[in-house]
């Protein structure tokens, strides 16, 4: 069965069906390589794929009989037929738990799910994005990796380049959770902070990679972002299965960049033309913390651009004040019903206790976004009650200790029963 | 009013491969019209059908966004160092 044909430029790259780049915006094509924007209009470039010659019922069985991680979807993505047996760091196939506890205490009725990411193999959902762009890496002759960061993923590059034998140099603002810090410089590759916030760093990695100093590195989240960005996809792939190859109705998931949003959008939408589910309506939620909610405010102003703003929250995983995906995020929840919403800082240090007391999943302050505005948006009415809906938990909250900071001792007592009763512990 | 424009890889092509050129403007509308008038075709590529920034340029004076200050109208100091780069990176 002929399912998705939309490349028209071929080349030599072994990257599995992935044909060319086309542009977002104007459409323009241009072989594989290490390029993210338009020459034309500046546009992202996006992995352009033949799909053609797959036949659903063939690849669902190759996708069910693969390895549990993202490499069982390697036909859907960037990546050569033989990427399982290559060093890489083999992210995916986390738990989608079904949180009953916490749907009672939020009144969901028609099944509450976390896509718990936090059991990657650097605790965040990057290592499934860092994956991509190691084989894209490995294609184009890349010796250095790096990245622009706002912690997780500096870990994730960490830990891929040091399993897969890149080096690494990798930049984040200089004033990250000490936990991310030091799970990004463990793995032993260089870690540099910079003296501003995200965007300043970002647009630091943009102007190094045209400039000599930057030569022939392999910045994942620039230059090999086309194929790095796919990895999100693997989530839509993952939930849609994991549900018994159904589409959610409801997703919440968490804003930065907004690419992940976007490619999650993308894999469900290439799951129903390759027939692997059923087309029916579903809804992308997006969420934000208050501090950096710049396509929030857009969504609700009714604004198809964004504005950036100046980040301050503890949401530091989310805080991009100047998100690439912006505008496709707006798009997308306005074509399928949905919304963004943010919630403030608080609230998100609520929801990562929530989610913790319910559900014994404790996440770091971008899961604290995703299920304060899953409340928030079931309060408001806009989420449905009734209807299938999976939150996200992008990272584990071993990495935002501070977030919830106040934790800790129930009680203090002496070594006796006596103690042990005067403190009110007794059954 | 001089001023030094670092161009992004993509543009190259229209500066004969230079990643840094002056162009003279009081502002950053003067300077994208200057740059214009020695590397034709540039301004199409960062401005869009109606003359404004197209959505996935950023353009820095210094060190600030343009998009925070007044847009094409921003100042362009004598000496000031004007980016323009692509958007879509990050995340």
């Amino acid at each position: 069965m002929a399912v998705h044909s939309d490349a028209s430029t071929t080349n030599s790259v072994d990257l599995g069906a992935a044909a060319a780049l086309s542009c977002r915006e104007c459409g323009h094509q241009v072989p594989l390589g290490p390029v993210f924007a338009c020459e034309e209009c500046f546009g992202p470039l996006e992995i352009a794929y033949d799909f053609s010659s797959y036949e659903t019922e063939e690849l669902r069985k190759q996708i069910e009989a693969g390895p549990s991680s993202i490499w069982r979807y390697a036909p859907l993505l960037p990546v050569p037929a033989d990427v399982a047996d290559k060093p890489n760091i083999n992210p995916g196939w986390t738990q989608l738990v079904k949180a009953d506890n916490l749907a009672r205490e939020l009144g969901v009725t028609g099944g509450l799910y976390v896509k718990d990411d936090s059991g990657n193999p650097t605790h965040s959902f990057k290592d499934r994005v860092v994956a991509q762009a190691i084989e894209a890496a490995r294609a184009f002759g890349f010796t250095t990796l790096s990245c622009s960061s706002t912690g997780n993923l500096a870990g994730a590059v960490g830990a891929a380049a040091a399993r897969a034998g890149f080096r690494s140099c990798v930049f984040i603002p200089h004033d990250l959770e000490q936990g991310k810090v030091v799970m990004a410089a463990v793995y032993g590759g260089e870690l540099v902070g910079i003296e501003g916030n995200y965007d300043d760093v970002n647009r630091f990695c943009s102007e190094l990679i045209g400039d000599p100093a930057g030569e022939g590195w392999g910045f994942v989240n620039v230059n090999l972002r086309p194929y790095y960005a796919e990895g999100s996809k693997t989530l839509a792939y993952e939930i849609c299965e994991q549900l018994g190859w159904q589409l959610p109705d409801q997703l919440v998931v968490p804003i930065a960049s907004g690419s992940q949003l976007t490619k999650i959008d993308k894999g469900l939408q290439e799951l129903i033309k390759l027939g692997l589910v059923e087309d029916k309506p579903y809804k992308i939620f997006g969420a934000q913390a208050e501090g950096c909610s710049p396509v929030s405010v857009a969504f609700k102003a009714g604004h198809d651009v964004v504005r950036p703003q100046k980040p301050d929250t503890i949401a530091k995983s989310l805080a991009i004040g100047n998100p690439a995906d912006g505008p496709y995020v707006l798009d997308i929840a306005r074509r399928t019903g949905g919304a963004v919403e943010d919630v403030t800082d608080p609230q998100i240090v609520e929801a990562i206790k929530l989610l913790a007391r319910t559900e014994g999943i404790f996440a770091e302050t971008a899961g604290g976004v995703t299920v304060g505005v899953t409340k928030k948006l079931l309060e408001n009415g806009v989420l449905d009650p009734s209807l299938t809906t999976v939150v996200l938990n992008t990272g584990d909250g071993l990495k935002t200790l501070d977030a919830v900071a106040g934790t800790g001792l129930t009680a203090t007592i002496r070594p006796n029963l006596d103690s042990f009763r005067e403190a009110g512990l007794a059954s | 009013m001089s001023v030094n424009v670092r161009i992004p890889t993509i543009l190259r092509t229209y500066t004969g491969g230079q990643a840094e050129v002056t162009a003279e403007g009081a502002t950053l509308a003067e300077v994208i019209a200057d740059l214009e008038k020695n590397h034709t075709g540039i301004a199409a590529r960062v401005l869009d059908d109606q003359g404004k920034l197209r959505r996935f340029v950023n353009v820095y004076v210094n060190d600030d966004d343009v998009r925070f200050e007044q847009g094409l109208e921003t100042a362009t100091p004598d000496g000031a160092g004007v980016s323009i780069i692509p958007a879509v990176a990050g995340g």
